[in-house]
């Protein structure tokens, strides 16, 4: 697998990151100290790690008491290759997400041609190893070409490195075929993860319904939507007994029947991503492209929920779900436009905004960007702990900062968040014990 | 009527015109007063002046209109502007394409005035955006018509004399209509009250927050109402999916002389045409010469879409001479 080949070039010197402040949601750890990197791993790390002062042969990264995390474990994006190399590549992507301290990317299947094939999977792989930055898995498909009706073949995908099975963007529509993929899941233990739409409601939507719909005259999408394909899944989940997670949740109602099929102990997960908790559905205001969003963005009440459910934990995880458009996708009446975001570069930020908001505590945030996404698809990254891979992220915490698409690594600029003034800066991401993205100013 | 002569009172600052929300009062009875004024020089034997003399005006049209695209041709042709129609297919997948280039092809051409009409909402808002001249939203999706709604408020205005106070029902297919929209706005601008009467599967949601009062019932909604004005049905919606049948439509909300009576016994009919006669509106009613405006309704649309044009090229930087000045 790609992650297993990383690391493994010329023995690098080991390295030693002093006078940190050390976040590790996994072990509940905030506190200062060091780290210490040998062979790609994290060989040992704490409060008096270099008391005894530094071997000389160290290399050494002075963290000047700033925030040391696990590199973020990024669960949904959209990588556009093959098929869409216009729009991004993984050698973009891995860019963008070096520089928002994303350690680990899985993709989508929704590819041309579609993710659904042992080929497809180690296409994927491939060009990862070569791209050599972000660390990038692929889901399968779950259904063949994406059509909601044969089943693709998930053992064999899952056995060559598919993480879980997903048809992207696309609801499983028919509850047969969902019964039967969640039933032979269970053979082996794998994850399925579902686009929280009932497509019947949503078919034709361009935006949350409501007000701004019909003032708008744009048709709506109803919150139920959602609701009503979880409830269908989660009925399908207490048969099987199956792995269920839900992608994107958008609305308050999704998120209480989650916390309760939880409740009743179904291995049920769910994940947003930052729009949805950052932004509601006023963003499209006039016709804006950007704000254009699967699910749509909600009501304010919808996002509070959100919001509240990121912090109590009710939602495991946040994925950036980049979505990268070119110009063509976007400059078009509404109705027309391509739904989706660029996320790799403001998933962090956005995901602290909570905690300088008062919103959430810091290590709850990150736990939803590290260690709960890589435990979710049983990554051994995403924590400080000896012997995991050492990926890693150095950020200021309280840096204020504007976001500025303009400096976007990401091949497209799709982004709602251009200019949003933010607080908290990417310094230094760190892949295996390689620096794969450095800030251009100093870490102070 | 030259530039001179022309009401200095009224001075319309926007560039466009893509919608009625956000106008004001004061917009509003400007262009209505100015409107008057060209019903008046409509009826004359000589209705042609030359206050746009030298001005282009294109009619770009994504969707089918004979009676919209006819009316602003002959109000630019009116005021002495060269008028162009052009119609563009929609039928290809790159429409969106297809909007943002043609705007730019015709951009180059130094029109003065752009009217469209797109079937999607927003798509004039959008192309409002890369041209450099004045646009007018001629019809957009769902969205808005805003000069349908300024003939209508003045083909009131004339009857009744005034709009505020006025009690006016808006029936039949309001979840797809621009007039509609454009309606509830100005009505509510201008003080009268809105009733929007419909089935509940033509209605949008979250109407009322529109300022409107939402009725399933025909008979109620009509109740004492002043203005009855109705809307088209498209005929690919009555298939089922909205409403069961034409026949059930027609039972339950179409206008007829029977629904009629509980409307205040001057009620005035109006609709944007084209009618479906035993669809929406009983042919009897609609050919009421005492209460049916449909046809007066076509008349000063010609002469608001004159007001329109009027105070749109007012705005437009003075660099093409005006009647020699």
């Amino acid at each position: 697998m790609a992650a297993e080949r990383r690391g493994k070039g010329p023995a690098a010197r080991p390295l030693a990151l002093t006078g940190a402040r050390l976040l590790d949601p996994a072990s509940g750890r905030d506190a200062p100290g060091g780290l210490l990197v040998v062979d790609g791993r994290i060989a040992d790390l704490g409060p008096g790690l270099y008391g005894d002062g530094l071997a000389p042969e160290f290399e050494r990264i002075d963290c000047a008491g700033l925030c040391l995390a696990p590199g973020l474990v990024d669960i949904r994006t959209q990588l556009r290759e093959p098929g869409e190399e216009h729009k991004e590549t993984i050698a973009t992507a891995s860019e963008a997400a070096a520089a928002g301290g994303v350690t680990t990317m899985v993709c989508l299947p929704n590819t041309d041609p579609v993710i659904d094939s042992v080929a497809g999977v180690e296409f994927i792989a491939r060009r990862a190893r070569e791209t050599r930055r972000a660390k990038v898995y692929c889901y399968g498909a779950l259904t063949k070409r994406l059509e909601g009706k044969e089943l693709v073949e998930i053992g064999l995908l899952a056995e060559s490195g598919a993480l879980a099975f997903t048809d992207g963007l696309q609801a499983v529509a028919n509850a047969r075929t969902m019964l039967r993929a969640l039933s032979y899941a269970t053979a082996f233990d794998l994850l399925l993860i579902q686009h929280p739409e009932e497509p019947s409601l949503a078919a034709s939507g361009a935006m949350n319904g409501g007000e701004l719909a019909t003032r708008l005259g744009l048709p709506g999408i109803p919150a139920t939507a959602e609701v009503i394909l979880i409830e269908r899944d989660l009925h399908l989940v207490a048969i099987t007994g199956a792995r269920y997670h839900v992608a994107h949740v958008s609305t308050a109602a999704a998120i209480a029947a989650i916390a309760r099929a939880k409740a009743r102990g179904l291995h049920v997960t769910c994940d947003t991503a930052p729009p949805y908790f950052a932004l509601n559905e006023n963003e499209v205001g006039d016709y804006r492209t950007f704000a254009k969003l699967s699910p749509p963005l909600r009501s304010e009440a919808d996002r509070r929920a959100v919001a509240a459910a990121v912090a109590d934990g009710t939602i495991d995880c946040v994925a950036s779900d980049h979505a990268p458009h070119d110009q063509e996708s976007k400059r078009v009446p509404f109705i027309q436009a391509a739904p989706g975001v660029i996320g790799l570069e403001t998933l962090l930020p956005l995901v602290l905004e909570l905690h300088h908001k008062g919103e959430a505590s810091l290590l709850a945030l990150l736990r939803r960007v590290t260690a709960a996404p890589a435990d979710l698809l049983r990554l051994p990254q995403g924590r400080l702990a000896r012997g995991a891979p050492a990926d890693l992220v150095l950020f200021d915490l309280d840096r204020p900062n504007r976001i500025a698409v303009e400096r976007f690594r990401s091949k497209s600029k799709n982004s709602p968040f251009d200019g949003r003034p933010v607080q908290g800066r990417v310094l230094r991401t760190i892949v295996d014990g390689r620096t794969v993205f450095a800030a251009d100013a100093p870490a102070r | 009527m030259t530039v001179a002569d022309r009401p200095a009172s009224f001075v319309y600052r926007r560039r466009h015109l893509l919608g009625i929300e956000g106008l004001t009062e004061g917009e509003i009875v400007g262009l209505l007063d100015l409107a008057e004024s060209y019903v008046e020089q409509n009826r004359q034997t000589d209705k042609k002046r030359s206050l746009l003399r030298g001005r282009t005006l294109i009619n770009l049209f994504f969707e089918n209109s004979t009676r919209t695209r006819t009316s602003f041709e002959l109000a630019g042709k009116r005021l002495g502007a060269d008028v162009m129609n052009m119609n563009v297919s929609t039928s290809s997948v790159s429409k969106g394409e297809t909007l943002i280039d043609t705007a730019m092809t015709l951009n180059a051409m130094h029109p003065d005035v752009l009217v469209v009409r797109h079937p999607d909402s927003g798509a004039v808002n959008l192309l409002a955006q890369k041209v450099d001249c004045a646009v007018i939203n001629g019809g957009d999706g769902s969205h808005e018509h805003p000069t349908q709604a300024l003939l209508d408020a003045l083909t009131i205005r004339r009857r009744r004399g005034r709009l505020e106070g006025l009690l006016v029902a808006v029936c039949g297919d309001i979840l797809h209509s621009r007039v509609a929209r454009s309606n509830i706005h100005l009505l509510g601008i201008m003080g009268a009250r809105v009733r929007a009467i419909a089935p509940p599967t033509l209605l949008p949601a979250a109407l009322d927050r529109l300022g409107v009062e939402v009725f399933t019932d025909m008979r109620r909604g009509l109740e004492g109402c002043d203005i009855v004005m109705m809307l088209r049905l498209q005929t690919e919606r009555m298939q089922g999916s909205f409403v069961p049948s034409i026949r059930e439509y027609f039972h339950f909300y179409g206008l007829d002389y029977d629904k009629l009576q509980v409307a205040k016994p001057d009620a005035l009919i109006m609709h944007p045409g084209p009618m479906n006669r035993g669809v929406e509106i009983d042919s009897e009613v609609a050919d009421d010469i005492d209460r049916s405006l449909i046809r007066e309704q076509v008349e000063m649309g010609v002469a608001v879409r004159m007001a329109c044009l009027d105070v749109l090229t007012r705005t437009l930087p003075p660099n093409l001479p005006v009647n020699g000045s």
